[in-house]
């Protein structure tokens, strides 16, 4: 069996190793480099990549990409739970409502961001209407801001907070909750004594899967932010191509890389490696 | 007979324990044999090692002759019917049953499926898939798999545990008739006695990964060698450091006369609806069962008794 | 165990998510059929999906983009279904954990790391940017959710299956093709789906190392909405939703097999 395997593990780490950790690695040599003088790399070998990364105006885009993450997250957990709740109590069409939750998500991120864009502009949707009906007289300025960005964030990846945790509500044991109402607790209590701790896995699940692609986000805060909302994956994007600064594109991608990997090990359990 | 299946010294040793310890046995051919023993015995792994799904760290295994211990399951004319069966869910009942016959080169496929198909008595459901027929029928359907191909010995891991209680006694008779008509070696592996003792010609008992006896069900259960293997096979009384079967041991408000009796004194009595187990208490402190005929004399709790029983009912161990 | 109904104020809740949800892309649909370009409605008109369907670059663009969906997703479904079958044997934690990594790693990194990898290879070999080197990105980030499906597809299977087969006769390879991989197929069908979805989907990385004469679809997209709002992009908004939207209930039936 042991060859088979080989074989059968073969194409994929070849794969991995080339275009994935290869890649990876050049990327952190070049970390070292030094900007050249037409974009591209040269000698000599220094750190100072990422000693500009100390500098406020990037310490402020990495802040921003993180408080806006946080609340997006934030704001998924406190939309998504309730609707995890629905779902897993909504019986024989549970398939149903899951599907309802997935469907958007699958078509076209691009799409859905481009919705809101569609929505949310000068002359979009949202402010013809309060116009129209009086509240405002001239439109609101909706889009290209933090919050645009954080709305689209929210849309996008609503689904990853509200699957896991369902995934959890589902195999909640309801003798549970019958104890616990037996025992004299009030819905509510049942509520936040027992169901949200031993949601506790699904959160944490929840978590890392919207909090995580959103501090690397670049399609959102690029077509929500307009230029104004830069996150650390418009910056990376930046340095590759209008900025051809390689070294310090390449530092800021591993700083975020590095970032990512601290939140998983502190948040993800090792058991959350059993999702392959 | 010659010997179909030889095991020499076998073991299986995990860094934490010893799943099995040197288990030596040999399988006549044409017979039913059973391996006994409470759950982590270790006659599951030893079943697996004959079957090929484990490796012996020591010793050796020979079918009919010739050392099988390193090859692998497809290498070995034994086949395993499992405990839950593992019948393809994707595949019909025939498709299952033909299944090993396909790996072979020849033909008849289906004549021959349905030939062990009318052995099980399954013929008619041919075309259903594993999820539309009963325990029972799947059962069936996995020894049939099994049987077609004609194995050297055939093992069959704990296949009645599976089923409800009220069809084991049905199904028990049909696996030993279907033995006795296909003439094929048994391996059954049990941790229910009943099951051991009516199904085999032998039987081997297993404890903590050692064999302790094996013998025909009549040595096992007169003539167990150690006192795991008595208590094991079914109730016993120990008084001073002897062994008596609760069905052995006799007990009347009279003492015998011819025999020596020790006085007791009843604790309770259970109407078990066959017979009546009476629970007694000898002077010092020792608890005594005895199982009486229910249409004997009744015992009440406290009643001065005597008890007894023949010297050739005693269990005595080497 | 009777399982706790949901309260009218969830039910009210779910609606207003759902709306939440979905609304965003019917406003973009209905408006897809608006005679006009702004907001404010003119009249019903397929005008904006001829003009979708007649434009030279939103076709090709589509047709790069469902080649190179096709040849990746057809690479990394082999790849990463048997890459889930051999994990599924026996663990390989590096294996995993690169796999894992790859799934975690921010989109605009992988595209960068591609990138830098591809110029750096092009000092060796005579060759560009094009679709060759999209397929390639496209499989690395796909095998992983591959990997994902069909192990999850695999959990489902009883081991003891593979063994019986073993013992009826069938070597590994047999055991296989014969006894696991028809249980798994829904599953190996899901995870194509769900490749190609991916794979057609993505911006980030392709615009970053596609070349000049391979444009995708979702590139073609972010230019015109770079410049502001165009309904066509709501024709094609509308066309892929539907488009995915089959795809995914596909998927979804065959995982519940």
């Amino acid at each position: 069996m042991n060859r088979l395997r080989a074989w059968f593990l073969a194409p994929t780490w070849t794969v991995m190793a080339t275009l994935f950790l290869a890649p990876l690695a050049i990327i952190l040599s070049y970390s070292f480099l030094t900007r050249g003088a037409y974009g591209g790399l040269s000698s000599p070998w220094t750190p100072d990549s990422y000693q500009r990364l100390v500098d406020p105006i990037y310490l402020g885009i990495l802040w921003r990409s993180f408080w806006i993450a946080g609340l997006s997250t934030v704001i998924c957990l406190l939309l998504g739970f309730p609707l995890a709740l629905f779902i897993s109590r909504s019986g024989p069409r549970k398939n149903l409502y899951l599907s309802l939750v997935i469907l958007p998500f699958w078509t076209s991120f691009l799409i859905r961001t481009y919705a809101w864009m569609f929505l949310l502009r000068d002359t979009g949707l949202v402010n013809t209407f309060l116009q129209k009906i009086g509240i405002i007289h001239s439109p609101l300025s909706l889009l290209y801001n933090d919050g645009a960005v954080i709305l689209g964030l929210v849309y996008g990846y609503l689904p990853f907070m509200v699957l896991p945790l369902y995934a959890t509500l589902e195999r909640l044991d309801q003798n549970l909750l019958e104890a616990a109402a037996d025992l004299g607790a009030k819905p509510w209590v049942a509520l936040t004594r027992v169901i949200l701790p031993l949601c506790e896995p699904g959160i944490r699940a929840g978590t890392i899967l919207v909090f995580i692609p959103c501090l690397g986000a670049y399609l959102t805060p690029d077509l929500l932010g307009g230029g104004k909302s830069v996150m650390i994956g418009n910056l990376i994007q930046n340095q590759f191509t209008t900025a051809r600064d390689w070294p310090f594109g390449s530092a800021v991608s591993l700083t975020l890389m590095a970032i990512v990997m601290l939140l998983l090990m502190s948040l993800a359990r090792r058991d959350a490696e059993d999702l392959l | 007979m010659e010997r179909v299946l030889e095991l020499r010294g076998v073991s299986k040793h995990y860094p934490s324990h010893h799943a099995v310890n040197g288990v030596s046995l040999n399988l006549a051919h044409g017979e039913f044999f059973s391996l006994l023993g409470p759950s982590g015995c270790g006659k599951t792994t030893t079943l697996r090692m004959i079957a090929g799904f484990e490796q012996p760290t020591a010793g050796q295994i020979l079918l009919n002759g010739a050392d099988i211990t390193y090859c692998k399951p497809y290498e070995r004319n034994v086949s395993t019917v499992f405990q839950n069966y593992a019948l393809f869910p994707h595949l019909t009942v025939q498709q299952n049953v033909e299944f090993g016959l396909r790996r072979r080169s020849g033909n008849h496929y289906a004549q021959r499926a349905m030939e062990a198909l009318d052995l099980v008595q399954l013929a008619g459901k041919q075309s259903r898939r594993p999820s539309e027929i009963s325990g029972g029928e799947r059962q069936r359907v996995a020894l049939a798999r099994s049987l077609v191909l004609a194995p050297d010995v055939l093992l069959l891991d704990e296949p009645l545990s599976a089923l409800d209680p009220n069809l084991r006694k049905q199904v028990r008779a049909e696996l030993k008739a279907i033995q006795r008509r296909v003439g094929i070696t048994f391996l059954f592996v049990t941790h229910d006695q009943e099951e051991a003792l009516s199904l085999s010609d032998r039987l081997g008992v297993m404890s903590a990964g050692e064999l302790q006896q094996v013998g025909t069900p009549e040595e096992i259960y007169l003539r167990p060698r150690t006192r795991f293997v008595a208590g094991f096979l079914g109730g016993v009384n120990w008084i001073d450091g002897v062994g008596v079967r609760p069905e052995a041991t006799r007990i009347a408000k009279e003492p015998p006369g011819e025999r020596p009796a020790r006085p007791a004194t009843v604790v309770q009595s259970t109407f078990l609806g066959n017979c009546i187990h009476v629970e007694a208490r000898l002077p010092n402190e020792q608890p005594v069962l005895a199982e009486v005929s229910r249409l004997g004399e009744g015992f009440r709790a406290g009643d001065p008794v005597y008890v007894w029983w023949e010297p050739a009912d005693e269990l005595v161990f080497q | 165990m009777t399982v706790k109904r949901a309260s009218p104020a969830l039910a009210v809740y779910a609606l207003c998510a759902y709306a939440f949800l979905h609304l965003p892309l019917l406003i973009l649909a209905v408006f897809s059929f608006n005679q006009s370009r702004f907001t404010v409605w003119q009249g019903f008109s397929f005008n904006w999906y001829a003009a979708a369907l007649k434009d030279a670059q939103l076709l090709e663009s589509t047709a790069n983009s469902l080649i190179i969906a096709v040849v990746a997703t057809v690479i990394s479904t082999v790849f990463g279904t048997l890459c889930a079958y051999g994990l599924w044997k026996r663990n390989s934690r590096p294996l995993a954990t690169s796999l894992y990594l790859n799934l975690v790693t921010p989109e605009i990194v992988t595209g960068i790391s591609l990138l830098a990898f591809y110029q750096w290879l092009f000092r060796f070999l005579r060759v560009q940017l094009g679709m060759h080197t999209v397929i390639l990105a496209h499989v690395a980030f796909s095998i992983a959710y591959v990997v994902i499906v069909v192990m999850a597809r695999l959990r489902t299977v009883d081991a003891r299956l593979e063994e019986a087969a073993l013992d009826l006769g069938a070597n590994e390879w047999q055991a296989f093709r014969f006894v696991t991989l028809p249980a798994i197929l829904p599953g190996v069908i899901a995870a194509a789906l769900l490749a190609f979805t991916v794979s057609f989907d993505d911006y980030v990385i392709t615009s970053l190392v596609a070349g000049v004469n391979s444009e995708t679809l979702p590139m073609v997209i972010y230019a015109i909405a770079r410049r502001g709002v165009n309904p066509v992009v709501n024709a094609i908004s509308a066309l892929i939703f539907v488009g995915f939207g089959c795809l995914i209930l596909i998927s979804q039936r065959l995982q519940s097999t």
